[in-house]
């Protein structure tokens, strides 16, 4: 960490740590935020950027650590108290009001009023018109946030940020949705903003963008800061250095195995949005036993819709599933697990784990009709046998399967998760992002797992949108975009160019529409 | 670095967190006993056996219900129309017994007092399986579907007989249909028939808990849903179940309490639903879905009906009562949430540490 010159330094972050059940998302980091200037700020998808942007923005308190600001400790208790302080975030979700009209949504909690007489309609939409006109946004202030396209919904994230007059403004992937006309336009704003004194904090995965906007970088690792650096004395591939790290990623070699006959195959499987178009289009893979399948796509590829289609989640979604050489046909998750396909989903607090039950409690979820005496009566030495055997085989950290899950590392937790769906026996494993929000040991061990149960002559497909990890991982790669199958190459073919390219595929038309 | 070894470290750190864990867990139990403690000092002949026998069988009503409602909360739901499944299958037993089924061309069909009581389990489990296919297939929330049948059930059972009781149930020998006051009235090795029941049923609903699958999906799905649909958990049967339930408990009740009375009216089991609630929100069911034991219901509906019966022996006015039951329920929840809050707090800085 560079010594930074107080004056210039606005906003200080020293020794930060953020625990959340189960995971530590940040841990001691100290970080300095200077005026006029654009900080920015990369790391991989679950590095813990975002966290640590929302301690800046007072949405989360940090577990230890303090905050200062002009060189006073500060402490925020809501996104409200660090807005009085100046400190502004559009967040990566957008948070608008849908069933609001954009004026309304720009001064939502500090409407412009006429003392009793009410919300001054005219004088809100008049302000909010100057913000949207110097965004050159193209938008009414009166329609409805709802009626507006995504990239423009950003675009009054944005206005409702720079209308709060901050100090400290935050952009969490601002052009993540963003035309290439738009990406200019508010590169000129933040160049404005700048010189007006504002301290802008940016994020974003796309390295060029931070390297035309930026002028300090700090780079985050497993929650950890990595490097810091100005813009103009580094070039991507040390973004790149710092982000990925030389000792971060321990995959296990592919064992060498004869692959099976084909075990798994879905055809022509769609999904209708509900905005209208298809999550999924017309995707058909097949995969043979022992094989390793990664699917590669940018957020919004479809990858996880395609998985919940095939797991039966989905009873709208139209193709066919086949496991071994029996047509999966009723869109019923039970059923479709007992014909041995499982699912490992994305999310593993909303979709994967039970809070309340303890980790035996979770292991065995899925497969207690295993441990059946009498076609009724649970036999406890028989799962507490099984329990043991899964969290020897996975190397699952828990001192006390009684203990409640949410006690145990993300990690351990994915493990659970990933032990659950195992005890189901599948033929076939989805495993939906498996090292997301994981620590390294962690992903290590869940990558030797995949390996192991591939040599055993499971069929596995596993979605990931980390470049490394789907060419280490995978006997072949499909790259999803836009809910279709873009690509689908062995490994030995692939290049990470073509790979990148390809995901992009199906979101150039939409951006020429847009 | 294990979570073994971070653990006993924060045992040794702060023994006075885990103690005041400890205690706080063991809530329901000290109320139990404080109760206890306290009513046998202050209040006459509260340790009579005839006393406590009596109690028990006041007790063994709410209990039936705040069983089956246990479960439904387990689940994330709440079913309000125990009490008046509770007034209509009385009157179901008492119409039967007293009237038969008129088949409108001259002739009646009686039911001996074995057959009134499955039909009126029948019913009470029917009414359940409705508020069950109202949430399960048509989406509507708990609270507005038990509402509904809250008052339907109510009004069916107004309805039966005009708002009028069906009176002295002793049934005619000519037609079998005696010996219905066994249920409420009646003993076995000196117990009241009743608290048996009771004794078997919430001995099967805390093995159903423990030793069947079923009764794991009533915990999973309650402390998430969508992850227990996604490992392949039929959500839906296990709610039909768990309403199904319910409404079997309240049946019981209905049969017991018509048979003690020998009478059945279409007002009994009025706000029945309130009391079977708080004992099981005082015996540590969370609100909220995921958690809640049979036996912690069970202890929490003893803490309710001695609460009661024991203020009623002090000859303290019912209005009090009212006041005095209200706060121990919030006491239970606040410290409830306090300890969920304090667990919390101890897991995670012992993470925070270890990072």
């Amino acid at each position: 960490m560079q010594p930074a010159q107080n004056d210039d330094c606005v906003l200080r972050l020293e020794d930060v740590t953020k625990v959340y059940s189960g995971i530590v998302a940040v841990r001691h980091a100290n970080l300095a935020l200077r005026r006029g200037a654009v900080n920015v700020l990369v790391g991989e998808n679950g590095a813990g950027k975002s966290t640590l942007m929302r301690i800046i923005a007072g949405v989360e308190k940090p577990s230890l650590g303090r905050i200062l600001l002009d060189g006073e400790e500060v402490a925020f208790h809501s996104p409200a108290d660090a807005q009085r302080h100046g400190i502004g975030m559009v967040f990566q979700e957008l948070n608008l009001f849908g069933n609001l009209s954009v004026a309304e949504n720009i001064f939502a909690t500090r409407e412009v009023t006429r003392g009793l007489r009410g919300i001054d309609h005219r004088a809100q939409i008049d302000k909010a018109n100057h913000f949207l006109d110097r965004l050159d946004a193209g938008i009414d202030a009166e329609t409805l946030v709802e009626d507006l396209p995504i990239g423009q919904q950003q675009l009054v994230e944005i206005a409702k940020a720079i209308s709060l007059d901050t100090r400290i403004l935050i952009l969490d992937e601002p052009t993540s949705a963003l035309s290439a006309a738009e990406v200019d336009v508010l590169f000129k704003v933040i160049r404005e903003l700048k010189a007006q004194g504002v301290a802008i904090i940016y994020i974003s995965h796309r390295l060029e963008e931070l390297m035309r906007i930026g002028d300090y970088i700090t780079v985050l690792r497993d929650g950890q800061i990595t490097g810091h650096a100005m813009v103009r004395d580094i070039d991507t591939k040390w973004i790149v250095r710092s982000m990925i790290g030389s000792d971060a990623k321990d995959f296990a070699k592919s064992v060498d195995h004869r692959l099976g006959e084909e075990v798994f195959r879905a055809e022509d499987i769609c999904l209708p949005r509900r905005t209208g178009g298809l999550a999924v289009d017309h995707v058909s893979i097949s995969v043979r036993a022992g094989e390793v399948l990664g699917i590669y796509g940018l957020m919004g590829a479809g990858r996880s819709e395609f998985f919940e289609c095939v797991i039966g989640q989905h009873p709208h979604s139209t193709g066919r599933v086949h496991v071994g050489s029996v047509e999966v046909s009723k869109s019923d998750t039970s059923d479709r697990i007992q014909q041995g396909l499982a699912l490992i989903p994305e999310d593993r607090q909303r979709e994967g784990l039970v809070q309340a039950l303890s980790i035996a409690g979770n292991l065995t979820l899925a497969s207690l009709e295993r441990f059946l005496r009498l076609r009724f009566h649970i036999a406890g030495e028989r799962e507490r046998a099984a329990i043991q055997a899964a969290i020897r085989d996975l190397s699952i950290k828990a001192p006390n399967p009684d203990f409640e899950v949410t006690s145990m590392s993300g990690g351990n937790q994915q493990k659970v998760v990933i032990g659950k769906a195992l005890m189901t026996r599948p033929k076939v494993l989805l495993m939906d992002e498996p090292s997301r929000g994981i620590d390294v040991g962690a992903k290590a061990d869940v990558f030797r797992t995949m390996r192991r149960l591939a040599g055993e002559g499971l069929a596995i497909l596993f979605s990931t949108s980390d470049l490394e990890e789907v060419m280490a991982l995978s006997d072949r790669i499909a790259v999803m975009s836009n809910g279709r199958l873009v690509t689908l190459v062995d490994r030995a073919d692939a290049t990470e160019e073509m790979i990148v390219s390809a995901s992009a595929e199906g979101h150039k038309t939409t951006r020429e529409h847009a | 670095m294990t979570t073994a070894t971070t653990t006993t470290t924060n045992v040794a750190e702060a023994p006075s967190g885990s103690l005041l864990l400890t205690l706080m867990k063991l809530r329901t139990f000290i109320a139990l006993f404080a109760v206890i403690a306290f009513f046998s000092i202050f209040a006459p002949n509260f340790l009579s056996t005839a006393n406590l026998i009596l109690m028990s069988k006041h007790v063994a009503l709410n209990a039936f219900l705040a069983m089956g409602m246990t479960f439904v909360i387990i689940t994330g739901g709440i079913d309000l129309s125990v009490g008046s499944i509770v007034g209509l299958c009385g009157m179901v037993a008492g119409g039967l017994i007293l009237n038969g089924i008129d088949l409108q061309f001259g002739y009646t069909i009686y039911f001996n007092v074995f057959e009134v009581c499955l039909i009126t389990l029948a019913v009470g489990i029917v009414i359940g399986a409705v508020n069950g296919l109202l949430i399960t297939k048509l989406n509507v929330a708990p609270f507005i579907a038990t509402l509904g049948t809250l008052y339907v059930a109510r009004g069916f059972a107004l309805l039966s007989s005009d708002g009028q009781t069906f009176p002295n149930l002793v049934g005619k020998p000519e037609l079998s249909t005696t010996g219905f006051a066994f249920l409420g009235s009646g003993r076995l090795l000196g117990l009241p028939v009743s608290i048996w029941i009771l004794i078997v049923v919430a001995l099967a609903a805390a093995y159903v808990a423990k030793c069947i699958p079923i009764g794991r999906h009533i915990f999973a799905v309650g402390g998430n849903e969508r992850a227990a649909r996604m490992s392949g958990i039929r959500v839906d049967r296990v709610k039909m179940f768990v309403y199904m339930f319910s409404g079997f408990c309240a049946a019981i009740v209905g049969l017991v309490i018509s048979s003690e009375l020998m009478a059945s009216h279409p007002a009994t089991g009025n706000s029945f639903e309130l009391n079977a609630i708080a004992a099981a929100v005082l015996g540590g069911t969370s609100m909220s879905g995921g958690r809640g034991t049979i036996g912690g219901t069970i202890i929490g509906a003893f803490v309710i009906g001695i609460l009661s019966d024991g203020l009623v022996m002090m000859g303290i006015s019912s209005f009090w009562q009212m006041v005095i039951k209200g706060i121990v329920i919030i006491v239970a929840v606040v410290v409830d949430q306090a300890q969920r809050r304090l667990q919390q707090q101890v897991t995670l800085m012992q993470l925070a540490r270890k990072g």
